[in-house]
């Protein structure tokens, strides 16, 4: 029999990139291919020419063994391919109901939607294949892990045999992924064949059957999950030997860098998003805060760094009180903020590397003279920056929209930590970067930490957080489930937090 | 849930305290300036035609204005004490008294005709309406059309003409759809093709309707009286229902225009929720890309809808000349479309919404006619205020904000 798609030779150009470099895939019935690579390395791409959204310059596609032209999306939706992406495609103000029919809507009488009769394949689906959906809720109301059912009904409800997930993790806490793993599971023994894109080493050597790894666009290698090691597969993913765990000295801890107290904060719907968390940040050490997207940890952090009004409670940095003051006097103080949004908040894109580098300090001798910036100091701090912090990018005067994002974290970093700081507070800091850059920025924080800094790491990845801090604490719905040492945490402990369990305790989740 | 709950909890006592401040200010704006011998006398007499004859109302005023306290007070302690299931009802309910007792005060020792005000009301909110009804369209598929204004006056002009060169109305009301239409097809040009920021391509669509009519009116039309004489339609009474007091001739003694406004309104109501281009246009208006990825073809969604939108703003147009005045007259939309928008943001975003706010303006705007006949010793501009003020505080604080579709505005662009 032949297998259910194979990709032969796909090419595709973009403007000065090569972003698939005659790509061979082979996905066989009933089976898990994983697409292993790093950000950049082209997956995207491929997963996009396969759903139609590109079109390949060269090679062609087969399905069970027949070429096929895909030109959009109605084409590969006919050919029985689904994706699932990495951002959810749902209507947040509609039902699941409506979400899963948009675009193939049942209809009675002619001009009406048949939302009942949707509703009833919708719970039929839910029920063959383990998904536990409610058609009528809204999107909007429902946690990311139901979202992302809903879609995988979407592909079901049109028939899909091919379902491409691209990053599906990312958003899942511990939990939420092994039950996602069963999914998965169940979708396979019912016939259906998966693409699994993830550059996550671990969850990839437990779902697939099959590994293909891209590097810069090319398929660098095929892996067995059976024999290969995460060692092996982090290499021939970057191309060189990698250093998976950070490389830091045992802290040690000083005085009290930062005291938040009783923090109570609003978020951006009224609602309480902080409720009521006391911590303490000392010299020296970096402090982890773990927990799922959404629970609390960007509205503390904006409250921290003055972007967002405390309800009650204090916040001090170095004996200073901080509470509710502007942005501008907190950065004063000492403290060093590198934002969750890197594009949106951490930099105008539209502005050169070398004005991006002295955003928090441009009003302040020597950048400035009076009310004149000295175009000079200016240059040469960039031109030292970037070479420090090993930035690459054709010149200082580069807009930083046009670098890649570990290059435009690199500014943000080298803005933020070239300061005399007493607090780092770095958001995702690592979020959707390459290995390399992301050894890199570790690096930087665990140096700022071992000269002194209180360090504070928010980051969705429970490993990243791991092996980074030095404490971690979880938080839940606004509050503070625990707080663990990282050398003693288990990931079990720490993920049962992150889902508002306390492991001592045996209620069920 | 606590939080949601104790939102809820504050929302209500807020409601009460309003419905409060309604009775407070009926006391201290209205009755001080009564006498126990006032008297107000309200009629309900249709103007244009025969409708069953309901008998003049007349009271003290000052009583009048006693009941209407004492009936808000209790509706706003009832509210404190137990809270109304459908708040929003009763804040209409409360707000329409008030109006009451306004007019109440207003014609003390003279008679106002009631019917003739809804009459009135509602002729001057069909603009209003048809402008909103043409912005839902659009902006639910996430376009901003601000050039409607400019697409009412093309509608106006081409019916005024096309109506006067062919003798009927029909053909001038063909005319402003096409005209509308027109307009609209250069927005979705420029907005969805090559993303030109929307707001400045329907100010340039405004702006270059007002030019191109202004100039042809005044070369041809105001010199040429045959140009600008338009047949215009004729109201149509319905049977029965048209002979209902005080409703009859205000709802149903209309032109043709003015019902196919209000089938519109039910229409696109209906279509929304209830039909697949429904599904698709708030699909589009919210979250673009999704659709898109689902195999909905983005653009040509937009363009459909814009240009509808586009027709039902010439038709708003058409309205202006063939239901009203019989001619056109420089800059005779007289912001009209703006208003229509602001209607449209009043009502959420919705058909039936849209229909309340526009009301409310239109009412607004028979309101200050009227009230200069009566002599009310208020300048008529504060009176004019009143109604937007009230509408805003009570959409602002109360009812909730009111949400535009997500992407709306935004140009899409294909990955």
């Amino acid at each position: 029999m032949p297998p259910v798609l194979e990709l032969k030779g796909i090419t595709k150009r973009f403007p000065g990139v090569l972003a698939n470099d005659h790509i061979d895939l082979t996905l066989h019935e009933g089976t898990v291919l994983a697409l292993l690579g790093e950000s950049g390395a082209g997956k995207s791409t491929l997963m996009n020419v396969l759903y139609g959204l590109y079109t390949p310059d060269e090679g062609e596609i087969a399905i069970r063994g027949e070429r096929v032209d895909i030109a959009g999306p109605n084409d590969a939706i006919r050919l029985g391919i689904g994706m699932v992406h990495q951002h959810f495609m749902l209507v947040p103000v509609l039902t699941v109901t409506e979400n899963v029919m948009l675009g193939m809507e049942s209809i009675k009488h002619g001009i009406l939607l048949d939302r009942e009769a949707a509703a009833k394949r919708i719970r039929d689906l839910s029920a063959r294949y383990g998904l536990d959906v409610n058609p009528d809720d809204l999107v909007g109301d429902l946690p990311v892990g139901i979202q992302q059912r809903v879609e995988i009904i979407k592909l079901l409800y049109r028939n899909a045999d091919i379902l491409i997930l691209d990053e599906p993790t990312a958003v899942l806490t511990p939990q939420e992924v092994e039950g996602f793993f069963a999914v998965v599971r169940t979708l396979v023994a019912q016939g259906k064949s998966v693409i699994f894109i993830s550059h996550k080493l671990k969850e990839v050597l437990a779902l697939a059957d099959t590994i293909a790894v891209l590097r810069r666009g090319k398929l660098v290698g095929a892996a067995d999950p059976a024999t290969a090691t995460e060692r092996d597969l982090a290499s021939l993913m970057v191309g060189r030997e990698v250093i998976l765990t950070v490389s830091k000295e045992p802290a040690h801890p000083q005085e009290v860098i930062l005291a938040v107290k009783e923090l109570r904060v609003r978020g951006d719907r009224g609602e309480i998003a902080v409720d009521g968390i006391s911590f303490e940040a000392c010299a020296g050490e970096i402090v982890g805060v773990a927990g799922v997207q959404g629970n609390g940890q960007t509205e503390l952090i904006e409250a921290l760094t003055g972007l967002r009004p405390v309800m009650t409670g204090t916040v001090t940095l170095a004996g200073q009180d901080i509470t509710n003051h502007t942005p501008r006097t907190i950065t004063e103080v000492g403290s060093a903020h590198i934002p969750e949004d890197r594009q949106k908040d951490g930099l105008v894109l539209g502005y050169p590397i070398s004005d991006n580098l002295v955003l928090n300090t441009y009003y302040l001798p020597p950048v400035a003279k009076g009310l004149v910036m000295q175009e000079e100091v200016i240059a040469e701090r960039a031109e030292r920056l970037v070479k420090e912090y090993d930035v690459r990018t054709p010149g200082i005067f580069t807009p930083a929209g046009n670098l890649s994002g570990g290059n435009q974290q690199k500014v943000i970093v080298a803005r933020e930590l070239s300061r005399d700081v007493k607090l780092v507070i770095a958001s995702q800091p690592t979020r959707g970067l390459d290995v390399g850059s992301i050894e890199y920025i570790h690096s930087q924080l665990v140096r700022k930490r071992d000269e002194g800094a209180a360090v504070i790491v928010v980051s969705a990845e429970l490993d990243e957080v791991l092996s980074l801090a030095d404490r971690i604490l979880v938080m839940f719905d606004g509050e503070i489930m625990g707080v663990v040492l990282a050398d003693e945490a288990t990931k079990e402990e720490i993920g049962l937090l992150m889902a508002g369990v306390h492991p001592g305790t045996q209620e069920a989740a | 849930m606590d939080t949601i709950l104790n939102q809820e909890k504050r929302k209500a006592r807020t409601m009460g305290i309003i419905f409060l401040v309604f009775a407070l200010a009926v006391l201290l704006l209205f009755l001080p300036g009564t006498t126990g011998e006032q008297q107000t006398t309200f009629t309900f007499t249709a103007t244009k035609v025969e409708a069953l004859a309901l008998p003049d109302l007349i009271f003290s005023t000052q009583m009048g204005l006693y009941v209407l306290v004492v009936v808000i007070v209790f509706l706003g302690a009832w509210q404190l004490a137990k809270g109304f299931p459908n708040q929003n009802l009763i804040l209409g309910v409360v707000a329409g008294l008030f109006v009451l007792a306004f007019l109440a005060w207003a014609a003390r020792d003279k008679s106002m005709n009631l019917t003739g005000m809804l009459e009135s009301t509602l002729l001057r909110s069909m603009p209003i309406l048809l402008a909103a009804l043409s912005g839902v369209m659009c902006e639910r598929s996430g376009v901003v059309n601000i050039g409607i204004e400019g697409m009412m006056l093309a509608g106006a002009f081409l019916s005024a003409l096309i109506g006067s060169v062919t003798g009927s109305q029909w053909w001038g009301l063909l005319a402003a759809l096409a005209g509308g239409g027109l307009m609209a097809a250069l927005l979705a040009v420029l907005a969805i093709n090559y993303k030109v920021d929307q707001i400045v391509a329907g100010t340039a669509i405004t702006i270059l309707a007002t030019g191109l009519t202004s100039y042809f009116s005044s070369r041809y039309l105001q010199t040429n009286a045959a140009l600008n004489t338009p047949p215009t339609f004729r109201p149509l009474q319905i049977p029965l229902l048209g002979r209902i007091p005080v409703v009859g001739p205000a709802f149903f003694n209309h032109t043709f225009v003015v019902y196919l406004a209000f089938f519109l309104v039910f229409a696109i109501q209906f279509m929304l929720y209830q039909t697949r281009w429904g599904l698709r246009t708030r699909a589009v208006g919210e979250h673009p890309r999704a659709a898109d990825t689902l195999g909905i073809k983005v653009f040509r969604t937009r363009y459909i809808n814009v240009i509808i939108g586009g027709m039902v703003a010439g038709l708003s147009g058409a309205y202006l000349v063939l239901s009203s005045v019989a001619r056109f007259d420089e800059l005779m939309s007289a912001g009209k479309g703006y208003i229509g928008m602001a209607a449209m943001i009043f009502g959420n975003w919705n058909p039936i919404g849209a229909f309340g706010s526009s009301l409310i303006f239109g009412f607004a705007d028979s309101l200050q006619t009227k009230l200069a006949i009566l002599q009310v010793p208020i300048p008529s501009q504060f009176l004019l205020m009143a109604p937007y003020l009230v509408t805003m505080i009570v959409l602002a604080g109360v009812v909730g904000q009111s949400r535009p579709p997500a992407a709306d505005g935004a140009p899409y662009e294909k990955e």
